[in-house]
């Protein structure tokens, strides 16, 4: 690496340890999904302490009260754009769960089977 | 603020070396130290009730009698879904904390390196000696799943895994090191303190000091001595040294040195030995070669004091043996298992140090207490990890005492 070459400290931070990685599952990609829930959840912490921070910052500074922010009443049109934003971040998180309640509806051959069916037909 | 209610990661010293943790990062942080405490107190006892209600159970169905080994329980519990789910959980908390750590050096280390090479060249307090080689059992594994061990580095000369050693501890320990990370070497003083109040040794040294989070201390307390702190890792030492420096603490020299030949100091040198959580990761052949000489470089009248957590004894319950070796197992610590299976008092009397001069005393991590609430109390929900820590140790016997002894 060159010395004017900016280190790319994304991709080294992750860097693996030396050393082999016990398979804590029979199945590793629960393993896997171990790794992103959890940093998710930290990351989700963050956030939380983000804003808890700008409140705070904005209550200090007198651009609104925290009291204020507890005591908040959304109206009926912000009560309906906030009710369909959640129903939509809802709908982003459980995608795996409804579209496998779709597929057993939906009753899809495998995909080999239409690979080989468009090889011939 | 509770009891058990971990600081924030802002109540850490910046001392000048102190990477600068963002408002984000230190949040992270702060979400690790909690879950750390969670894992080991709200839900540990998960373990416990899995063994009792099932594995036990199931282990005495199968072989008719309760299980002689801590691997015998281990072999059971890794078979069972909850301890399974808790090792995960576990394992990807110190990974986490890793990635964490060197996010947050990685993307300042050219000011890190650039303020380390400084320090150093105006200190003088750094001597690295490249014809010491990395030993086996630092080299085996990335110990503590630290990418790069205690050694290793992204370019030539830089600190990365001492300052990612430094960022991070906090929320591996949950908090419970003090805001420098030196609540073990602040407990070793504590107790030299209260055992001799009036000795005032010359020569100390530090064997595999690492950054010297715990040798800095004791220079500290005892500003007439020269502490010299011994690391094989350059890595850690060039962090360690413009830290110590960075503080302004000037009795102290990192020197980079294996304990097992210490032959450039003359044989009684030194009054005082010390190692703070170093022995459990050597090596069965490794640690006796250590101890003859740190016993050959003692003075007659002086001290060896080891700071470890406890040995595994035949009255320790089978069971808190094995949650005290998930480290060995589970995060890179293939030492610890065997070391914390030794009889550390015949260890060191075969190195020189006969047993009726030997002690074990228990001491816990000095912290202030203003910032810092104690390491939670229940040992046993906290395996391996609570800042509470046994002194193995013992006075080297003056000249012709030890006949008198015999």
């Amino acid at each position: 690496m060159s010395a004017d070459e900016p280190l790319d400290w994304v991709a080294l931070s992750g860097k693996r340890a030396k050393g082999k990685r016990p398979d804590f599952f029979e199945n590793t990609a629960l393993d896997r999904l171990y790794s992103t829930v959890f940093a998710l959840a930290a990351e989700v912490s963050a956030l939380r302490e983000r804003q808890d921070t700008i409140e705070r910052l904005l209550d200090a500074k007198g651009a609104l009260s925290r009291e204020d922010i507890e005591a908040y009443v959304p109206d009926r049109a912000a009560g309906e754009e906030r009710g369909l934003a959640t129903q939509a971040y809802i709908a982003r998180i459980m995608r795996g769960f409804q579209q496998e309640v779709e597929a057993m509806e939906a009753h899809d051959p495998p995909i080999m089977d239409l690979v080989e069916l468009l090889s011939r037909e | 603020m509770a009891k058990d209610l971990p600081p924030p990661y802002t109540a850490m010293s910046r001392h000048p070396m102190m990477p600068r943790a963002s408002h984000d990062e230190a949040a992270r942080f702060n979400f690790l130290t909690h879950f750390n405490r969670y894992l080991s107190g709200n839900i540990g006892a998960g373990n416990r009730l899995a063994y009792e209600k099932r594995v036990l159970p199931a282990f005495r169905a199968e072989h008719g009698r309760d299980p002689e080994h801590r691997y015998e329980i281990r072999d059971a519990m890794n078979r069972d879904e909850w301890h399974r789910m808790w090792s995960a959980l576990k394992r990807n908390s110190m990974e986490m904390r890793q990635h964490f750590g060197r996010q947050v050096v990685l993307r300042q280390l050219d000011e890190l390196d650039a303020m380390a090479r400084q320090f150093n060249e105006h200190s003088g307090q750094l001597e690295l000696d490249p014809a010491i080689e990395q030993p086996p059992y630092q080299t085996a594994v990335d110990i503590h799943c630290q990418p790069g061990g205690y050694h290793g580095g992204e370019r030539p000369d830089d600190v990365t895994v001492g300052a990612n050693y430094d960022v991070g501890l906090f929320a591996t320990t949950g908090g419970a090191l003090g805001g420098l990370n030196d609540g073990g070497g602040q407990a070793v003083v504590g107790w030299v303190k209260a055992e001799r109040p009036d000795w005032a040794p010359k020569r100390i040294l530090d064997i595999g000091c690492t950054i010297g989070h715990n040798a800095v201390p004791i220079a500290q307390a005892f500003p007439d001595a020269e502490v010299i702190a011994i690391d094989t890792a350059a890595a850690s030492l060039r962090y360690g040294a413009a830290r110590a420096a960075a503080m302004g603490v000037k009795n102290i020299r990192f020197v980079q040195a294996s304990g097992e030949d210490l032959s450039r100091w003359a044989d009684g040198h030194f009054d005082w030995v010390q190692t703070t959580m170093f022995l459990h990761e050597l090596s069965a052949k490794s640690m006796p070669r250590i101890l003859a000489e740190a016993h050959r470089v003692l003075a007659p009248g002086g001290l060896i004091l080891h700071i470890e957590q406890p040995q595994y004894s035949d009255e320790m319950p089978l069971f808190e043996q094995f949650m005290r070796d998930w480290d060995a197992f589970n995060n890179n610590e293939p030492f610890w298992s065997a070391m914390h299976g030794q009889d550390l008092k015949q260890v060191m009397a075969d190195a020189g140090f006969p047993s009726e001069c030997q002690f074990v005393a228990g001491v816990r991590a000095v912290v202030d207490p203003e910032i810092f609430p104690p390491s939670p109390d229940a040992g046993e929900e906290d395996y391996g990890r609570a800042a509470i820590w046994n002194a193995y140790g013992a006075w080297k016997p003056l000249a012709g005492e030890q006949q008198v002894a015999a």
